[in-house]
């Protein structure tokens, strides 16, 4: 019962409604919107890259920091993805899978030493690398472009096959949603990144290895963006100098709206996972519900501003209920 | 949004004459790094020393500098607005869906100004009456007014300009090569450093910065001014948005995506603290001028644009790990004496 009472009481469940109520509004409009195996098919797989992406930066913001190059870091994965697949003939599948991984987690790793050691705000640092990688990735890539046919075709049906009409790439972002996930709720180091997001003075105090943690969160981000890199190569198949692009943004809105705080210490990365769903769901239900699709991102940015004004009365509503409990007390 | 305890704030040391406060501080730092520039690219690079590179320049910036009046105040006052380039964005496309419903261009630009005080009052409203993040609020408000830009214009553009106020926009001061747009720029510039650094509303955003709670206490409408500053952004972005539009003769609903990083860079170049409270208005106008001086440059010689994307991320987390790196080496000397330099200086009066 009381997992029943959470449940409806978590604030995960409101996006979850509103998720489930632009499925059933688009189905209902358009049947093969959920109904066909294109529809369900679609409907899972697109939003898996930023679904990586939103809980990277859901651990991210939960230390109350956050990570603005994600975008630029999947932008260079993306391409280092291609590059080794023509650099090096025949090479093995699972090695690109670990290179990207390891070069985003290089990424992230400037990222967190610049922000831990030199304790500078990482918006700022983020911004600046945001522009730094994504400079570095045009002037390697510069007009050059990786086509699906530069890519074995074992790779390209990563992104496009399915097991138990369940697609790859969506089982792949539920694994790491899932491990992300458990590791944040049971684990000593995931319950210490609330505690330094919530009050990283405190938490110094305590004797939380701040500094540490912090890196590690940015190099969990940066790992993700890795991942999102080579899945991307692997959906889409091309590769230019822009991918990626204005990722960064969406990822941090998927996770604002899944109601992780943007000054840390709460939120959970279902939360970021549900919000990327909802993001992505909605973009693609719109033109089906008759709205043209140039109206996307002021749909999106309204959903961002009523998921902080819809955070704010919680907390102030919590924080109501203390007050009265303390009183009664 | 750092992870550290606050870093005990150091204040400049009255101690010293104003010859040396002047020399060591942030803003001639930058400032002697854009003459550093322009010396060295004037000698090194074809053709950088022609008046028309000065022209392309300020034309090219104008935007930039302006937006960065306002984003300076509302830094310093420890807040953010990531909307800016978004209400350029909505402005422009006002202007240009107004004037081809056949409005003359001064009548749609009072409405794009007013279409971005409008923007600038959502903003504060949501950040000092409803009290959320700043950040996570013109979050949302960047994709929600681009997206309204984007909306109404879908993609194509409106490039029908009356051919006066579109020269009017590229025209040139007289015989000289600087842009009449300069003009605009150097007024406001002094509007701002006024408004900053010798009025009482001035001290009040810097006290904000400080501490927002001694500020209220000591009596500045906390509130109110932070309420006024994103008004200032919201106004200043939309008159950027019609100087856009008439300089390329382009309404678009992409125009200016991605100018808010630019302008930030250039706020925080220029010596601005993130965490509020400190900066002034001569060092982001230099940093501005530096990244814009940097670009043409590189472009001159041949770099590609890509390059200064790179140069303009590092120049941004080379200034404040270097400021950083500064005070960390300040406690260090400080350290074997036993008693911060600070703390002597005070006890000193």
């Amino acid at each position: 019962m009381r997992v029943v009472g959470n449940f409806f009481k978590a604030r995960e469940t409101g996006i979850l409604l509103a998720l489930v109520l632009v499925v059933v509004v688009a189905t209902v409009k358009n049947p093969s919107f959920l109904f066909s195996p294109d529809g369900f098919r679609d409907l899972l797989l697109t939003p898996s890259i930023l679904l990586l992406l939103a809980v990277g930066q859901a651990i991210v913001i939960i230390t109350r920091n956050v990570d603005l190059s994600v975008g630029s870091i999947l932008g260079l994965t993306a391409y280092l993805t291609g590059r080794l697949f023509i650099d090096v003939p025949g090479i093995p599948i699972p090695l690109v899978f670990l290179a990207s991984i390891a070069f985003g987690a290089a990424l992230g790793l400037i990222n967190g030493a610049l922000v831990a050691f030199a304790k500078v705000p990482a918006l700022v640092i983020t911004l600046g690398t945001l522009y730094a990688y994504r400079g570095i990735n045009v002037l390697w890539t510069g007009s050059d472009r990786i086509n699906s046919s530069d890519m074995p075709k074992d790779f390209l049906a990563l992104g496009t096959s399915s097991f138990l009409y369940i697609p790859l790439l969506t089982i792949i972002a539920l694994i790491v949603l899932v491990i992300a996930g458990w590791f944040l709720y049971t684990q000593r180091a995931g319950r210490e990144l609330y505690a330094i997001g919530s009050d990283p003075a405190a938490a110094n105090l305590y004797g939380l290895k701040v500094t540490q943690r912090v890196l590690v969160a940015f190099i969990v981000s940066g790992a993700l963006a890795g991942l999102a890199g080579v899945l991307y190569a692997a959906r889409y198949g091309t590769v230019n100098s822009q991918a990626g692009v204005n990722l960064e943004l969406q990822a941090v809105g998927a996770a604002v709206i899944g109601g992780v705080a943007i000054f840390g210490g709460s939120g959970t990365v279902w939360g970021a996972a549900v919000g990327a769903f909802l993001l992505v769901t909605i973009n693609r239900a719109l033109p089906i519900i008759g709205v043209q699709d140039f109206w996307q991102r002021a749909v999106v940015g309204v959903l961002i501003i009523g998921a902080i004004v819809l955070d704010r009365v919680l907390a102030l509503r919590q924080a109501r209920k203390l007050m009265e409990m303390r009183d009664d007390s | 949004m750092t992870t550290q305890a606050p870093v005990a704030r150091t204040y400049r040391d009255y101690g010293q004459p104003l010859w040396r406060r002047l020399l060591i501080s942030r803003a001639s730092a930058v400032i002697g790094a854009l003459l550093i520039v322009i010396v060295v690219s004037s000698f090194s690079v074809k053709a950088f020393a022609k008046p028309i590179t000065m022209t392309y320049l300020f034309l090219d910036i104008a935007p930039i500098l302006l937006i960065a009046l306002p984003m300076t105040l509302i830094i310093i006052t420890g807040e953010i607005d990531l909307s800016v380039a978004s209400v350029v964005g909505l402005s422009s496309v006002t202007l240009g869906v107004l004037h081809q419903g056949g409005m003359p261009i001064e009548g749609a630009a009072v409405v794009a100004l007013i279409v971005g005080l409008l923007c600038g009052a959502l903003n504060g409203f949501l950040i000092t009456i409803v009290g959320l993040p700043s950040l996570a609020v013109t979050i949302g408000t960047l994709a929600l007014y681009r997206g309204l830009a984007v909306g109404l214009l879908g993609t194509t553009a409106v490039t029908e300009f009356t051919e006066f106020w579109t020269d009017l926009a590229k025209s040139k001061i007289g015989d000289t090569a600087i842009p009449s747009v300069v003009i605009l720029i150097v007024v406001l510039a002094i509007v701002f450093a006024i408004l900053l650094h010798f009025t009482p509303f001035g001290r009040g955003v810097y006290a904000i910065g400080l501490s927002p709670e001694a500020a209220r206490f000591s009596g500045v409408r906390v509130e109110r001014t932070k309420f006024i500053l994103f008004l200032l952004s919201g106004v200043i972005s939309a008159l950027a948005g019609i100087y856009y539009t008439l300089r390329f003769g382009s309404a678009r609903g992409d125009n200016a995506t991605g100018l808010e990083l630019s302008v930030i860079a250039a706020v925080l170049l220029g010596g601005v603290s993130i965490f509020g409270g400190r900066g002034n208005l001569p060092g982001v106008l230099a940093g501005a001028l530096l990244i814009g001086t940097l670009a043409s440059a590189l472009r001159l010689a041949n770099v590609t644009s890509d390059v200064i994307n790179v140069i303009t991320g590092t120049l941004l987390i080379a200034s404040v790990v270097g400021t950083s790196f500064l005070a960390w080496l300040r406690t260090r000397r400080a350290r074997p004496g036993g008693v911060p330099r600070e703390s002597l200086a005070s006890a000193k009066s």
